[in-house]
């Protein structure tokens, strides 16, 4: 297939299906108790160097104690891909320009920086701007179609999109010419992170997983991806989950790890439980701005915590967890 | 009582115009704020049948209040469906996804979107934005593309810093010849001043009807790039009183988006 045009952005991980299956070889089988703490899942799956794929809507079912851990263990020069990367892109941002090194070496960009309509974040644009981080731009179903091909097994994947624009000059991705029709097509490398993070609603000790509302791209995320944490709001019974295998949206066989981390996606939304803590998410994109005031609230909010439960005591979660509630469930207060 | 109050806003305006552009029946793919207080005026009042979804993967949300991001759970409220990103991405790329609505840093005379940088080195932007995030996506594989936005000289510009999203490109046939799908493409500009189009030959952004009190001229002024006129160039009917009240009291009754 000849390739007509080819983004000048860099690819940072490797689409060859063939190198991702002798990984997929190697990857343990046995339904195994994953269930460990959110520190020991970090401190062994992620390593220096790797490239990290975050799983929900950037402020909606994020895994944010894995996201605090990789700041607290501050992992070295890591690859990113920001996929619709709001809230848990901000608080990856933490981990660089404050003087402990570099988090974030390389970003997959389809949406990072912004929060939707809450603005913003000046952390996020001082670390993009800054020149230290390589990028290469997607946008939001390129970036989530690349995990699907890997997903799928497959080096790549053709689409519609991107075509003509700067968006895809800046990719990585190449212009093809369909072998069928002669369409012009977008051909999307595959993406095999090293590790990927999603939070769920109910896991059984094995890392057999339901998700309730949208599932975004993460049930693609979790196959691609060549280590895979689960936290969840519920640790269920593996009976539990054969009850009812219509409901497993992830099994066990793609898990690595799997933390009970109850209200795990604080400040974020988790659709059935809670709505995502506004009050919070403004002081954090209102403390960036200065940045003394910016390193008081890490160290308070991040560095100085032990786990996810202090964090969100700490935020005032628990204090408006009833409010949170209620507004999830569209009761009016 | 007149049918025609003079007592809204330029945001009441832009949503109520928004809203007229989606015919019952349809379906659209929106994002939070003005698209989505548009399809939910258009839904009650004159299009009951529209379909709505939100590219995280909400389909057809019984909306009873205003979601804070495009993947939050109000985004599949009592929906038809909670799927994924691709699910929805893909229902606009098969070809049956009507409109959709952008918005954008910059735009230029073809339509297109820039919502990635500001400055003149990509690896080193002075101002750097979130990206396509689906902006990209949805413009190449919807049949119609309206975007909303404020009209300033800054914003409407002859030259985008960075083209994120596709709109004309550079004329006529361009969109075709990148390989984008054909019949699709920028329909539709809604700002505080005007409703504005694109001329059948030339492709470039023309003036389809005016805000009441707005002229001719200061569409221009407030244009970065030479605009012209439709051949029959109509004054925009203000907000009834009908669709100030849907809007004020069931679509927006915390002045999220029209900040009343």
């Amino acid at each position: 297939m000849d390739t007509l045009e080819q983004g000048s952005g860099k690819l940072f991980t490797d689409p060859s299906s063939i190198a991702a299956r002798a990984d997929f070889q190697q990857k343990s089988r046995a339904m195994t108790d994953k269930v460990t703490t959110v520190s020991d899942a970090v401190d062994r799956l992620l390593g220096d160097g790797d490239y990290l794929a975050i799983g929900g809507f950037g402020g909606d079912r994020i895994p944010t104690a894995v996201i605090h851990e990789v700041i607290r263990q501050n992992k070295q020069d890591l690859g990113f891909a920001g996929h619709t990367s709001t809230h848990d892109f901000q608080v990856m941002c933490a981990g660089n320009l404050m003087g402990r090194g570099q988090v974030l070496a390389r970003v997959d960009i389809a949406y990072v920086v912004g929060l939707e309509a809450r603005g913003l974040s000046r952390q996020a644009r001082r670390v993009m701007e800054s020149g230290e981080v390589e990028f290469t731009e997607w946008s939001n179903y390129t970036l989530a179609l690349r995990f699907r091909a890997a997903a799928m097994g497959v080096p790549f994947l053709p689409a519609h999109s991107v075509l003509g624009t700067d968006t895809m000059k800046h990719s990585a991705a190449r212009k093809i010419v369909c072998p069928f029709t002669d369409e012009p097509m977008v051909a999307v490398p595959a993406l095999y992170p090293d590790l990927a993070v999603i939070h769920v609603h109910e896991s059984d000790p094995f890392g057999n997983c339901r998700i309730e509302g949208i599932s975004v791209a993460d049930l693609d995320v979790a196959r691609s991806a060549k280590r895979l944490i689960i936290t969840c709001e519920r640790v269920i019974s593996n009976d539990e989950i054969r009850s009812n295998p219509t409901r497993t949206a992830i099994p066990y066989y793609c898990v690595d790890a799997v933390c009970e981390v109850p209200l795990g996606s604080y400040p974020g939304n988790m659709p059935y439980e809670y709505y995502s803590d506004e009050e919070h998410i403004r002081q954090w994109l209102a403390v960036e701005e200065d940045l003394d005031e910016y390193r008081r609230f890490l160290d308070h909010h991040i560095f100085e915590v032990s786990d996810h439960q202090e964090y969100v005591r700490r935020a005032g979660g628990l204090d408006r967890l009833e409010e949170l509630r209620r507004l999830e469930f569209m009761e009016t207060s | 009582m007149s049918d025609s109050p003079t007592d809204y806003n330029a945001m009441e305006l832009m949503v109520t115009c928004a809203s007229r552009l989606l015919e019952n029946g349809r379906t659209v793919a929106v994002g939070t704020g003005v698209p989505c207080s548009a399809a939910m005026l258009a839904q009650r009042l004159h299009a009951p049948d529209l379909t709505v979804f939100f590219e995280a993967g909400g389909v057809a949300p019984q909306l009873p209040t205003m979601p804070i991001s495009v993947g939050d759970s109000r985004t599949f409220y009592r929906g038809l469906m909670a799927t994924s990103m691709c699910e929805v991405m893909e229902t606009c790329q098969r070809g049956l996804m009507d409109y959709t609505f952008l918005g954008g840093a910059q735009i230029d005379p073809y339509g297109n979107l820039n919502s990635t940088m500001i400055g003149d080195d990509y690896a080193n932007p002075r101002v750097r934005f979130p990206g396509s995030g689906g902006a990209n996506d949805l413009a190449s594989l919807c049949w119609r593309t309206l975007v909303v936005t404020n009209h300033d000289p800054r914003r409407f510009v002859e030259q985008l810093d960075f083209m994120t999203t596709p709109g004309y490109l550079d004329g006529p046939g361009a969109r075709e010849a990148a390989g984008l799908m054909p019949g699709t493409g920028p329909y539709r500009v809604i700002t505080d001043l005007a409703i504005l189009g694109y001329h059948d030959q030339t492709r470039r952004m023309e003036v389809l009807s005016l805000h009441p009190g707005v002229t001719l001229e200061e569409v221009q002024q407030q244009t970065g790039f030479e605009i012209g006129a439709a051949s029959e160039l109509i004054g925009t009917d203000p907000p009834s009183e009908q669709e100030l009240r849907v809007l004020r009291e069931e679509v927006d009754p915390h002045g999220y988006v029209i900040g009343r």
